[in-house]
């Protein structure tokens, strides 16, 4: 015999479970319907749905800057947006960086050649931060470079390659 | 443990009022949610204990930085980074870009909101001092109608505040009355960037015929709340300033003002880091 206490929770859980909803959104250039709970985190329907698994999970509360993407031209934590708030956007990840399938962004190809990627946790947020600077200001100071990086955290600590990659980027 | 994602509702209505009707439903049952930036935090550490959330990030009536001949409006959800870029609150409102580019980094900077960073109500928030030293007042709207308060009243104990919970932060008002201050903003983290404050501290104040005619201090991390000074500022208003009135509200001060220790910092550093500063402070406003 259930209890008349159980029955009641158990209605009322299932009163507010939330149902999927429908976004449109444009991933990479390319126009998607996703259904998805309106609180998941883009993070996880990046990675799980759509496995764009680039974009990594580092701390999950914003501090690390792993899960980086690009939202209409600038860069989020992806682990702090919940989907409700995509509808519409423009989403660009760390796979849609390169121009084209045989070439990298000179931000990639800077971070090849100079060692800036170790571990690699870090990198994808790495590469995004210093590709939306660089759409910002072309040609950035020194200090520019690092305000632009200051949200990113690299538990190898190789701070000062990745830094070098970018200047590298600039310098062309 | 992280949260059971489908338990919770957001919901995304188009219009103000809408997102008002709900908010004036029995029970408290909606909140509203803008930038995530701090609930999404507690989402994935399992510690967001209600359910029903309204979107607003969407709703224009909330947007835009506003400057009129006596204020600049800035509408609750104006991020940290359009804070930083306008060229009316650099030009007179200095401290409250410098707080705006010191919350966080970019990514945050871009997500999260003034208004957000007012109602999450954290004692160790960066704008709310910089917002208290400029006096800025408040403009909450619900389906009874709008309400402005000074925001030097708005918090009223540890993460207690005056807003009712069918009324919505509009936003926020500058009275732009900043010509001839000196402006003194100092946020002491742990790290350059990224760094919650162990103390923040916000000044202004202007001398006249050798005399204190305004002055306005305000901390973050050291009390319960966003703390504007009020004991320690009519100590010194309408006194010079030399060294037996800066001794006598640095006493003042250190009473005032009531730090803890905690993960980020202890009661003593606070106590000290934040009477220098009041020092330095005034040692620069007796210089300009």
């Amino acid at each position: 015999m259930i209890s008349f206490a159980l029955r009641r929770d158990i209605v009322r859980t299932h009163q507010v479970l939330a149902e999927k909803i429908k976004i449109n959104c444009t991933v990479n250039s390319e126009p998607r319907t996703l259904q998805a709970f309106p609180m998941e985190r883009l993070l996880d329907v990046l990675r799980e749905q759509l496995s764009l698994t680039g974009t990594k999970e580092g701390c999950g509360e914003g501090e690390c800057g792993a899960c980086t993407v690009i939202i209409d031209g600038q860069i989020v934590n992806s682990c702090l947006v919940p989907m409700a708030q995509v509808q519409g956007c423009d989403i660009k990840t760390i796979e849609g960086i390169a121009p084209s399938e045989t070439q990298l962004h000179a931000v990639q190809q800077a971070f090849i050649e100079h060692g800036g990627a170790q571990c690699g946790i870090c990198t994808p947020g790495m590469i995004i931060a210093a590709v939306n600077l660089l759409e910002k200001y072309p040609n950035p100071t020194e200090a520019e470079i690092r305000h632009g990086l200051a949200g990113n955290l690299c538990r190898c600590t190789g701070y000062m390659k990745i830094f070098e990659s970018v200047v590298r980027a600039v310098e062309g | 443990m992280r949260a059971f994602i489908p338990a919770y509702q957001l919901i995304s209505p188009s219009k103000l009022n809408e997102v008002l009707d709900l908010l004036s439903r029995p029970n408290d049952s909606w909140k509203p949610f803008a930038g995530g930036t701090d609930l999404m935090v507690l989402l994935e550490a399992g510690k967001l204990p209600h359910k029903n959330y309204v979107n607003i990030w969407n709703l224009k009536e909330l947007r835009g930085i506003e400057v009129t001949h006596d204020q600049v409006i800035l509408g609750a959800l104006t991020t940290y980074t359009e804070v930083q870029n306008h060229p009316v609150l650099q030009a007179e409102f200095p401290m409250l870009c410098e707080a705006a580019r010191e919350t966080g980094g970019i990514a945050i900077q871009n997500r999260g909101t003034l208004g957000g960073n007012i109602v999450n109500a954290s004692p160790a928030a960066d704008s709310p001092p910089a917002l208290l030293a400029y006096d800025a007042e408040l403009e909450l709207i619900s389906k009874a109608g709008e309400r402005r308060i000074p925001y030097a009243r708005f918090h009223r104990g540890y993460k207690q505040m005056d807003i009712r919970a069918d009324e919505l932060l509009r936003a926020i008002r500058l009275p732009r009355l900043t010509g001839g201050l000196t402006h003194y903003y100092r946020k002491v983290g742990t790290r350059k960037a990224q760094a919650i404050s162990k103390t923040c501290f916000a000044a202004t104040g202007k001398i006249d015929h050798d005399q204190v005619s305004h002055l306005r201090i305000a901390l973050g991390s050291v009390a319960p709340i966003p703390l504007r000074c009020f004991e320690t500022e009519a100590a010194l208003l309408n006194q010079p300033l030399n060294n037996d009135s800066t001794e006598a509200a640095a006493s003042t001060f250190a009473k005032e003002i009531s730090p803890i220790d905690d993960i980020r910092s202890s009661r003593d550093y606070r106590l000290q880091v934040s009477i220098n500063l009041l020092r330095d402070f005034l040692d620069r406003l007796a210089a300009s």
